[in-house]
C-alpha cells in the first residue's frame, strides 16, 4: 500500500480567552490605535444588534438575524478587504458590510422588508445578503472568474455558515474555486448552531475546515472570537489570491450566543450553561482585556465610546423610521430593465393607473 | 448565404457576438475542447481561447450560479445546460437568484445572462434528456424564456439574448438541431422579444405552438389545407412575457383556437394561453379551445415516444373536433 496524499489542518489563535497573547502578535497588532479602531467597529456592531431586536421585539423592524458573538469574524472581514474587493455574505455579516460602506438605516431598511436597504451607498459591487443556504459560493466563483479574466487586482470574499457546508453548492464552489485558482477567501463563521443543528450533527468531520482539501485549496481553522488571528489569516489569504495563488478557506471556530432570528427561541434546544461558557470566549470582551492590559484603554474611553455608538445607532434609527415607504411601483420598477409593454395591464391593475 | 441546420446557427450567434463583444463568455460542461455534445460550440475555444470558452467541472448548479457571479460583475455568460433533465438543479438558481437581482437590490446589480438547454423529446435519446421544462420556467419573474423553432429565428433570438440586460432562458429543439437547413444571414441582426410571430396567416382557425412542435403543427396546417380548412399558425417564440395580443387578434377574426405543446398538459404553457383566452376572448370564440399536449405522464423513453408526442394526425383531429362544435 502507498500514501497518495496526507494532510494536516492547522489551528491558529493569539489572544487566549483573557485577552493574553499566546505568541508575538503580527505587525499590524503592534499597532494598539489599530486594535482600537477594530473594538470600536465591533462594539458599534454590538450596539446595532441590540437596537434592532429591540425594534423588532416592538414591532418596528421584521425578523432580525443577531451577529453577537460573530463581531471579531465581521471586523476582520470589514477591515480586511479593499474597498473594490466583492464581498458575498449570509445575513450574519452586517457588521463586516457597515464597516465596507453600508449604512445602518440601509440595514434597517432591509430588515423591514424593503428592497431598497439592497441598494447601498456604499460597497455597490457587494452582492445582496444571500438568504438561500451556499448559493452565494457559486456565484463568488463566477465573480472571482470575471476578475480573474479580467486581470484585476481584486478579490472576493465569500462568507457561510456551519450549516452552509453540508450543502452541494459549497462543494461545487469549493471545487470550482479549485481548478481555476480563482481570487476567493471562503469563511466558515462556525458558530456551532444551524438554527437547533449543532455542529456535531452538521458532520462527521473532526474540522469544517478540512473540507477545502476536497476541492484542492488549503483549509485551515482560527479561533473566531479572537480578531488578531482572523485579520491576519484573511491579510494572508487577500494577499495570496490577488498574486494569483488561489483561494483559501478560513473556518472560524465562534458562537452564536443569540438565537438564529427574533423568530427563534434557542432555550429549546441548548443548554443556559452552555451559553454561559460561550459567554465566557466573548470576543468583544476578550479585545478589550487585551487593550486595556496595554494600556491602550480604560473604563472613560468605553463610556465615551458605548455613547458615541449609541448616538450612532439611534441617529440610524430616526433616519431609518423617517424613510417614506416605498411607493407601490417599487414592486415592478426593477423586475426587467424596463417593465416588459406585453405585462403593462398587470401593473396598472395593481397600481390602478390607466395604460 | 449559406443553408444551415438550427445547431449550426446557434454557433454562428454565439460566434458573432463573441467576437464583436469581449465581455461575452462561453461556459458549461463539455463546450471548449469537445465543441458541445451537440456541437453548438464547435470552434469557438480554438478562436476565443479557454478563458472564454469554458470547460466547467460537471455541476449544473455551478454552471447556473457561476454565471450568475459573472454577469452581476459585468461580464455576459452564455451557459449551456447539457439536457434539459439535467437543468432542474439549476431553477433554484434562476428562481432564487438571476429573476432576481435586479428587483432585490433596486437596480444596483443586474444579472444579463443566457442559459441555453436543448429541450423535447423524439431522437431517441436516453432517460431524462427530452424533458419540456418551458412552463417550470415561464413561471419564474424577472427573466424571460424564448424557444427558436428554426435557423433564422434561433440565430436572431440568441444575439437578442445575449444583448439583453436580463436573464434569458434560450430553451432549443432538440429534434429540429439537424432536421432541416435554412438560409442564415450572419448580419448581427436579432429578433424582435416579448412577440409572437405568424407563420402562416389562416381564417378558419388559429393553431398557436412553439418550439419542436412548430414542425409538426405546419404539418397538420399542410394537411388541413388540402382539406379545404385555412389554418393560421402562430409561433409563440417568447414564452416569458408572453405576447397575448397577438394571439387573442387572431382568434378574434377565426373564433377557433388549438394549442399544441409537447409538455405534460396539466399547469402547461397551453393551460397559460387557454386562460387567457378564456378570461379575455371569450366572447370571440366559436367553439372551446383544445389543448392537444403531452400527457401527464413521464415521457417515455425511446420506443414509446412517438406515441407520446402530439403529431399531425392528433393535431387535424383536435381541429376537426373544435371545427365541428358549431
Amino acid at each position: 500500500m502507498n500514501i497518495v496524499a496526507r494532510f494536516e489542518i492547522e489551528r491558529r489563535q493569539f489572544l487566549d480567552e483573557h485577552g493574553k497573547a499566546l505568541a508575538p502578535l503580527p505587525a499590524f497588532a503592534e499597532d494598539a490605535a489599530a486594535l482600537v479602531a477594530l473594538y470600536r467597529s465591533m462594539v458599534l456592531m454590538r450596539a446595532y444588534d441590540a437596537k434592532a431586536v429591540a425594534l423588532q421585539r416592538t414591532g418596528q423592524l421584521g425578523t432580525f438575524a443577531p451577529l453577537i458573538g460573530q463581531e471579531a469574524v465581521n471586523a476582520a472581514i470589514g477591515s480586511a478587504m479593499r474597498p473594490d474587493d466583492v464581498l458575498l455574505m449570509t445575513y450574519r455579516e452586517n457588521g463586516a458590510q457597515w464597516m465596507r460602506g453600508v449604512t445602518l438605516r440601509e440595514l434597517f431598511l432591509y430588515w423591514s422588508g424593503d428592497e431598497r436597504g439592497s441598494n447601498f451607498s456604499g460597497a455597490r459591487g457587494d452582492f445582496p445578503i444571500c438568504v438561500t443556504i451556499a448559493a452565494q459560493c457559486t456565484h463568488a466563483v463566477g465573480a472571482a472568474y470575471a476578475m480573474k479574466l479580467r486581470k484585476q487586482d481584486r478579490a472576493v470574499v465569500c462568507t457561510l455558515g456551519d450549516g452552509a457546508t453540508s450543502k452541494g453548492d459549497f462543494y461545487e464552489g469549493l471545487n470550482a474555486a479549485g481548478v481555476w485558482q480563482l481570487p476567493i477567501v471562503f469563511v466558515v463563521s462556525n458558530n456551532q448552531w444551524a438554527i437547533s443543528l449543532p455542529r456535531a450533527h452538521q458532520s462527521a468531520c473532526e474540522t469544517l475546515a478540512q473540507k477545502a482539501i476536497a476541492g484542492g485549496l488549503p483549509g485551515l481553522q482560527v479561533d473566531g472570537n479572537d480578531v488578531i488571528v482572523l485579520r491576519q489569516v484573511l491579510d494572508e489569504a487577500l494577499a495570496k489570491a490577488r498574486a494569483g495563488g488561489g483561494p483559501t478557506l478560513i473556518e472560524a471556530l465562534t458562537y452564536r450566543l443569540s438565537d438564529h432570528t427574533t423568530a427563534d427561541d434557542a432555550t429549546r434546544y441548548r443548554s443556559a450553561d452552555e451559553v454561559a461558557a460561550a459567554w465566557k470566549l466573548d470576543p468583544v470582551a476578550r479585545l478589550r482585556a487585551h487593550l486595556t492590559e496595554r494600556g491602550a484603554w480604560d473604563k472613560a474611553r468605553e463610556e465615551a465610546l458605548l455613547k458615541d455608538c449609541n448616538d450612532t445607532v439611534q441617529t440610524a434609527v430616526r433616519a431609518y423610521l423617517d424613510t417614506p415607504p416605498p411607493r407601490p411601483a417599487q414592486m415592478f420598477d426593477h423586475h426587467y430593465a424596463v417593465w416588459p409593454a406585453v405585462l403593462a395591464k398587470q401593473r396598472a391593475e395593481a397600481l390602478g393607473e390607466e395604460i | 448565404m449559406a443553408a444551415i441546420t438550427l445547431i449550426e446557427a446557434i454557433n454562428l450567434a454565439l460566434a458573432h457576438e463573441m467576437a464583436r463583444d469581449n465581455d461575452v463568455v462561453v461556459l458549461g460542461e463539455d463546450v471548449g475542447v469537445d465543441g458541445g455534445v451537440f456541437r453548438a460550440t464547435l470552434g469557438l475555444l480554438k478562436r476565443f481561447g479557454k478563458e472564454r470558452v469554458i470547460d466547467t467541472p460537471l455541476a449544473e448548479g455551478l454552471i447556473a450560479g457561476m454565471a450568475i457571479g459573472m454577469a452581476a460583475e459585468g461580464l455576459k455568460p452564455v451557459a449551456e445546460i447539457q439536457f434539459s433533465g439535467f437543468g432542474y438543479t439549476v431553477i433554484d438558481q434562476i428562481l432564487n437568484h438571476a429573476g432576481r437581482m435586479r428587483h432585490r437590490t433596486q437596480g444596483r446589480l443586474t444579472c444579463p445572462m443566457v442559459l441555453r438547454t436543448p429541450c423535447g423529446a423524439g431522437i431517441h435519446a436516453p432517460e431524462h434528456h427530452s424533458e419540456s421544462p418551458e412552463a417550470m420556467f415561464a413561471h419564474i419573474p424577472g427573466i424571460r424564456v424564448v424557444y427558436p423553432s428554426s435557423p433564422q429565428r434561433a440565430y436572431g433570438l440568441l444575439l437578442a439574448a445575449m444583448r439583453d440586460p436580463d436573464p434569458v432562458i434560450v430553451l432549443e429543439p432538440t429534434r429540429l438541431y439537424r432536421l432541416f437547413k435554412e438560409e442564415v444571414a450572419d448580419n448581427g441582426v436579432a429578433a424582435v422579444l416579448d412577440q409572437c410571430v405568424t407563420l402562416r396567416e389562416g381564417t378558419d382557425i388559429t393553431l398557436v405552438t412553439w418550439g419542436g412542435m412548430v414542425h409538426e403543427t405546419l404539418a397538420a396546417a399542410d394537411a388541413l389545407a388540402e382539406e379545404g380548412v385555412v389554418a393560421e399558425v402562430i409561433d409563440v417564440v417568447t414564452l416569458k412575457p408572453l405576447d397575448m395580443e397577438t394571439i387573442l387578434a387572431s382568434v378574434a377574426r377565426t373564433g377557433r383556437c388549438v394549442i399544441v405543446s409537447e409538455a405534460p398538459r396539466s399547469c402547461g404553457f397551453a393551460s397559460e394561453i387557454a386562460a387567457n383566452l378564456a378570461e379575455e376572448g371569450l366572447l370571440n370564440l366559436l367553439a372551446p379551445v383544445r389543448r392537444v399536449t403531452g400527457y401527464d405522464t413521464v415521457v417515455p423513453l425511446a420506443k414509446l415516444e412517438q406515441r407520446y408526442m402530439p403529431d399531425k394526425a392528433r393535431i387535424v383531429a383536435a381541429v376537426k373536433q373544435v371545427l365541428a362544435f358549431s
